[in-house]
């Protein structure tokens, strides 16, 4: 009896060995890639409030991730009394193993792909991520903590509202590709010569708000805000499993970035790619020298602050970290001089594209979490389905509309611009009648009943 | 080899699930349970190729539905109805007809098999290559064959939101 | 080899279970969950005959099927809150306002 068990894995693993072991490489590194994000969230918080962030813990503060590991390593277990212990060890499992299976539908540059040439590609992103919500529901739940089960029904109220439009948001731009396979909608964008963002402003923008509530960032981080229910559903959770929450919040926000620069940003095309494949010279090829720029001109940044550390061991670490630097940019200069490894350009440069973008968008969520105070948890939801599932679906009718009248003049490429412009004028105004009627009916700001059940 | 051993794993993870969700004292163990059931059954879709059934699946019956019960359970759990009898009076009875039901269906289907000439057919795996894209076969059956039934489908949901808003709606 | 008997196996199995739930519990919520649970069943009957014929609609009806079971459960769950809300019980036996 098992030996077909066995000969059926040996099969499997013959055949998938590749994105097994890119796999194992992704959830293997992801942690380290995770702490330097919040080191980088940290030091951009303390750049907004004019000091410095964390400083001590390496040169410039850069083994700070690691401490912060090794500390959540070692805390107490700590499980409430009458806690049910099976769904209180499964919640976090739940929220992380969601995050890291959708993290295996995306394609970083055209070379690397866990889960390659699947039929449905963005819509699985999106689907397995949604899985994410019960890990906050039953953490929530198994608490045993009214407080924590009020966070998590809030949280997962405000996931799953914010769904409908992220998810009507992708199909306006989904319009344009007819497929949901990842690696076409990234060609369909190289064959259009556009990305979709200029085709469909609004819909990125729906996407980009949406985006920010799904992965409760600021300003939609009620559900755990530290001044409202003490973080929410996360509070009873110490240590390994609260580290194993915070994983899957960040792995959320990458794996939204990541389709948000797929469907809108261009994946990993550099900007104004078509020009890439035109014969002869062309000045925006020159574009391809970007990244390398970008790599020396950090190196050259890392090598004048090297005289300038406190001790002979951070200067040490900061020179390795400048070596570093030029090393990715000769690996970079590389594919773009030598003509032997032209085939290299497309997954090299791809890949450097495309974390580029990513990191942007990220970037933009950080800035934002910054700047903007905390909203409301009735304004969330008002915000969401009076304002945002309407001016989606709308948007949608009229991306549709605009196709129609694309194909009717046999319009391509920029002259699409033609039709949606128009469209997306026309979502704006409409925008902006939704925004008067809220007002002119006006928020139960002074009524005494509460509008929900769960604004308490 | 692959497609069977993918198979029996799904299959058994579903039947296993469905029984642990019936007898389960605690409601939100059930709803655990129905939970990994329906991924099992999303699973058998992957398994027999239909892709956008999966995923469809996967948002719709777990991220909706599976939430939608989860929230109910979090709003009705009584801790009096965890020390109560869970099986109704009638669960003998019950449980004989539907074995009565199983053994009656499961008969019919290993004779079906046996009469000459009336063989069930075998589902071949090397058609599997010859399938054409799932999505697009599905979503071209949908706005061409079958429009009028998903207009219908569209007003039911329309329908079944308002009727449910209405009746979970407090008395101002 | 894969027969179409190994699905219609799946399928009953599920189904008996869910009739059960459905006939033997006490707890309405069960009861709903094991409804959702016959109609995978039926949907996992469905496609394996649209995957034996080639034939696409079994999979297009399993669709709908799934929109049917989302308004159906929406319903449901909204008349067990408004029921709670009246009676504090979620016990089958204990809903008998239709009773002489």
């Amino acid at each position: 009896m098992t030996n077909p068990i066995i000969q059926a894995t040996i099969e499997f693993l013959k055949a998938f060995w590749a994105p097994l072991l890119c796999g194992v490489a992704i959830v293997a590194v992801l942690p380290l890639i995770v702490g330097y994000i919040v080191l980088v969230e940290r030091k951009l918080m303390a750049d907004m409030q004019a000091r410095l962030g964390p400083m001590r813990v390496g040169p410039h503060g850069l083994l700070q991730p690691i401490a912060d590991a090794v500390k959540l390593l070692i805390k107490e277990d700590i499980i409430p009394d009458n806690a049910d212990k099976l769904v209180f060890w499964l919640a976090p499992v739940l929220s992380v193993g969601a995050a890291l299976l959708s993290l295996a539908g995306l394609a970083i540059g055209p070379a690397f792909q866990i889960a390659q040439d699947i039929n449905i590609g963005i819509l699985f992103v999106v689907g397995v991520s949604a899985l994410g919500i019960f890990g906050i529901v039953l953490g929530g739940w198994a608490s045993n903590s009214h407080y924590s089960l009020m966070g998590a029904l809030r949280s997962s109220a405000q996931l799953v509202s914010y769904e409908t439009a992220a998810g009507m948001a992708l199909v306006s731009a989904l319009l344009f590709t007819g497929t949901l396979n990842i690696k076409s909608i990234v060609e369909a964008q190289s064959n259009e010569g556009i990305w979709f963002v200029m085709l469909a402003p609004v819909a990125f923008f729906t996407y980009l708000v949406a985006s920010i509530a799904e992965t409760n960032r600021a300003p939609f981080d009620l559900p755990e805000a530290e001044s409202e229910l003490v973080s929410g559903y996360m509070t009873e959770f110490s240590g390994f499993r609260w580290s194993l929450y915070f994983l899957a919040e960040y792995a959320n926000m990458i794996v939204v970035a990541s389709v948000a620069t797929t469907l809108f940003l261009g994946g990993w095309l550099r900007p104004f790619s078509k020009v890439h494949e035109l014969p002869g010279f062309h000045l925006l090829n020159l574009l391809d020298f970007v990244p390398v720029l970008l790599m020396v001109a950090i190196g050259v940044y890392c090598l004048q602050r090297t005289p300038k550390q406190p001790t002979r061991v951070q200067q040490m670490f900061m020179f390795a970290v400048a070596g570093l630097c030029f090393v990715l940019g000769l690996v970079l200069l590389v594919p773009v001089v030598v003509p032997i490894a032209k085939p290299f350009y497309a997954g090299i440069h791809g890949g450097f594209w495309f974390i580029l973008k990513v990191s942007l968008y990220i970037y933009f969520f950080m800035w934002l979490r910054f700047t903007i105070p905390r909203y409301r948890f009735d304004q969330l939801m008002r915000l969401g389905w009076h304002f945002l599932i309407p001016l989606s679906i709308v948007n949608v009718l009229l991306v549709g509309v605009a196709l129609i009248a694309g194909s009717y003049f046999h319009l391509q490429g920029w002259g699409l611009l033609l039709v949606t412009t128009p469209a997306a004028i026309i979502t704006l105004i409409v925008a902006f009648l939704i925004l008067a009627i809220e007002k002119e009916h006006g928020a139960p700001q002074d009524q005494s009943a509460a509008s929900d059940f769960y604004a308490g | 080899m692959l497609d069977k051993v993918l198979f029996y794993f799904f299959a058994g993870t579903a039947v296993a699930s469905g029984v642990l969700m019936v007898t389960r004292r605690n409601v939100v163990h059930s709803a655990i349970f129905l939970i990994t059931a329906l991924l099992a059954t999303a699973g058998i879709f992957l398994q027999l190729r239909a892709e956008f059934l999966f995923i469809v699946q996967i948002i719709l019956y777990v991220g909706g539905i599976m939430v939608l019960f989860v929230f109910v359970i979090m709003l009705v759990n009584l801790d009096v109805a965890l020390q109560q009898i869970q099986f109704a009076r009638q669960r003998w009875v019950g449980l004989f007809v539907a074995l009565a039901l199983a053994a009656q269906v499961s008969f019919m289907f290993w004779t079906s098999g046996k009469m000459p000439g009336q063989g069930l057919p075998v589902l071949t795996a090397a058609a599997a290559t010859k399938l054409p894209p799932n999505s697009e076969a599905v979503a071209r059956s949908l706005f061409e064959s079958y429009l009028l039934p998903f207009e219908i489908a569209s007003v039911l949901l329309l329908v079944a939101m308002i009727g449910a808003v209405v009746m979970a709606k407090k008395r101002a | 080899m894969l027969s179409i008997e190994h699905y219609l196996f799946l399928s009953l199995a599920l189904f008996i279970i869910g009739v059960v739930g459905v006939v033997t519990r006490r707890n309405v919520i069960v009861v709903l969950m094991s409804i959702e649970l016959i109609l995978n069943a039926v949907n996992i009957n469905l496609v394996a005959f649209s995957r034996l014929y080639g034939d696409v609609a079994g999979q297009v009806f399993a669709l709908f099927i799934i929109a049917d079971a989302a308004a159906e459960a929406a319903v449901g769950l909204g008349i067990i809150i408004a029921f709670f809300r009246n009676r504090e019980t979620v016990l089958a036996d204990e809903m008998d306002l239709l009773k002489w």
